[in-house]
């Protein structure tokens, strides 16, 4: 059995976390701040990936991503390298996919952080940069990680985008979500029933972790 | 010395607060919603007043006029929330240290010990803030502002957490701190008594206007207008016809009563205090009243009185004194009551009474 498109996906699920854990904080904290009406357009907007079906997502960002189009191009014309096709071309898909499950998880956090804490910090003379980090950060650790471990499960998991965005190669931009694919199409149930079985058992050790998480919170 | 004189519009609601200090505990007394948390939480920073100024100790921390307005780090104001607003993440130790943040850490660490000291929470360092009893967190939250050596000190109603029978000893507490505090202390409450416990000087808030500082004793004694009548306490009030300088109408009771105290031509009500309300026949200000009803205190007995000549829908008069002199009266029905002329309190209306 051949590894690779478990790396693939794994790989792809870590940068897609990392970079959504940090891009979601940031929407969430900033994006309360803003005007009521841009907060509600952009919240519609920051959401939508999240009940979207994911070959939508994935149409939208060939269009911005695809050779001939503006991004593709540009960067076809920079570096010689095509934007989609890559085996990290899912990251795009799959950042965009799971951002939602990040941001509104930050967002729930955020909202329900006291914030009479970071004015009592002010008045101590704390920093903002402290406060943020010091204050603000741990005492919505809960949220935030409970989100950041939500958006790595879905990563894993994430199909419709990455295969329009990705495509299927073999080891090269195969994923577990891809392979599974594949191998029912051309028949190989044995293979595909494998693969099926480490998806399970991966983003189940996930959601225990979740769960192990929160009791530890708890106690 | 600070000097506060400020305005902010909130929707509907007009701040326009204006007072000074001088070294003392003036208390911002007045009903909930009345501006007094928006007012501290102007002085601290945390908020931003419309336009006017706030001085303190010749600083200015905020100036329309002049643009300045100093983020609340640099204004070296302490703030004491209701909440106490103790970083629930961080052990006793460490909320006191972060109080103490302007500090170098070997300085750090001798005041942190100093107030575990002072504030008796020796035993208690390594706990987190819900760990600890609602007495417990306010001596750490003074410990953490004190930590940092304010210039002044603003406290949002600081036993509005607690249970009743903690308050005594808390107090007691409070006044010790207060006391050794070389600097102005503000201090918002709707509770007349924690005011005459511990304040020197009250300015009234009314509908977020502030009325001219006094003495607390003089608030007590001869409240200047309708609602500092009615939120130090006072439970009975008419709307009234000036007769003469001595002499008043009570529209709303329908009797006429006696001032010691003269009535100012502006005056537009009187207020009389339960425990100024006597049985008995006296040479002025007699009435005799219909008993409505009896209600117990712990030791004293609350006797609701009809007026027979009141207007339609006026409030009943509210009559306190101890029970065993109650009893001693053998239940009547009707009862002559008269209250003495130094206890009829003249007072102004103001905008923000309705009477």
């Amino acid at each position: 059995m051949d590894w690779y498109p478990l790396l693939n996906s794994l790989r792809i699920a870590v940068i897609s976390a990392v970079i959504v854990f940090f891009a979601g904080i940031a929407a969430a904290y900033y994006i309360a701040r803003l005007p009521r009406l841009l907060k509600g357009i952009l919240d519609v907007v920051l959401t939508l990936p999240l009940v979207l079906p994911p070959t939508v997502v994935g149409y939208l960002l060939l269009c911005a991503l695809g050779p001939r189009r503006f991004l593709g191009a540009w960067f076809w014309e920079t570096f010689q390298t095509r934007l989609t096709m890559q085996w990290w071309s899912a990251v795009f898909a799959v950042t965009v996919v799971v951002f939602p499950l990040m941001y509104r998880t930050a967002r729930g956090a955020f909202e329900s952080f006291d914030e009479t804490l970071a004015q009592a910090g002010k008045t101590l003379g704390l920093s903002n940069t402290y406060i943020f980090w010091r204050i603000r950060m741990p005492c919505c650790r809960q949220g935030i990680i409970a989100g950041a471990v939500l958006a790595f499960a879905r990563a894993i998991g994430e199909y419709g985008a990455t295969s329009m965005v990705a495509g299927y190669t073999p080891g090269r931009t195969a994923t577990v979500a891809t392979e599974v694919y594949q191998l029912w199409r051309i028949g190989d149930d044995a293979l595909a029933f494998r693969w099926v079985m480490v998806n399970i058992a991966i983003s189940a050790a996930v959601l225990l972790a979740v769960n192990l998480l929160e009791r530890r919170q708890r106690g | 010395m600070l000097l506060v004189d400020i305005k902010k519009k909130l929707g509907a609601f007009h701040l326009d607060v204006s007072f000074e200090t001088g070294g003392e505990v003036l208390a911002l007394l007045g009903p909930s919603g009345c501006g007094k948390s928006m007012t501290l939480r102007c002085i601290a920073g945390v908020e931003r007043p419309d336009s006017g100024r706030i001085v303190l100790n010749g600083r200015v921390l905020f100036d329309s006029g002049k643009g300045i307005d100093l983020p609340p780090q640099q204004r070296r104001v302490g703030y004491l929330f209701q909440n106490y607003a103790l970083f629930p993440h961080m052990t006793v130790v460490q909320n006191i240290a972060a109080g103490a943040c302007r500090l170098s850490a070997r300085e750090r660490q001798a005041a942190v010990e100093s107030s575990i000291r002072t504030f008796r929470l020796e035993g208690l360092e390594r706990l987190r803030p819900r760990q600890l009893s609602g007495g417990q967190q306010q001596r750490v939250a003074l410990a953490r502002i004190l930590a940092g050596s304010p210039e002044l000190l603003l406290l949002d109603e600081p036993f509005s957490a607690l249970d009743s029978y903690l308050r005594w000893q808390l107090e007691l507490e409070l006044l010790d701190t207060l006391e050794s505090f070389p600097g102005d202390v503000v201090y918002v409450s709707h509770d007349r008594d924690e005011v005459c416990h511990l304040c020197a000087s009250v300015c009234v808030l009314a509908e977020g206007r502030s009325e001219p500082k006094e003495s607390v004793r003089q608030l007590m004694e001869a409240p200047r207008t309708l609602s500092a009548a009615l939120i130090s306490g006072c439970r009975n009030y008419s709307r009234i016809s000036r007769l003469d300088e001595h002499t008043v109408r009570c529209e709303d009771w329908g009797v006429t009563l006696h001032t010691a105290a003269p009535v100012p031509p502006e005056a537009a009500a009187v207020g009389v205090r339960a425990h100024h309300i006597v049985p008995g026949e006296a040479a002025e200000n007699t009435f005799v009243c219909a008993v409505e009803r009896v209600i117990p205190g712990p030791f004293t007995a609350v006797v609701t009185l009809a007026v027979p000549g009141s207007r339609e829908g006026a409030l009943p008069l509210r009559m306190e004194l101890e029970r065993e002199k109650w009893e001693a009266l053998g239940r009547p029905e009707k009862l002559a009551v008269h209250v003495a002329p130094e206890q009829v309190m003249p007072l102004l209306g103001g905008e923000a009474c309705r009477i």
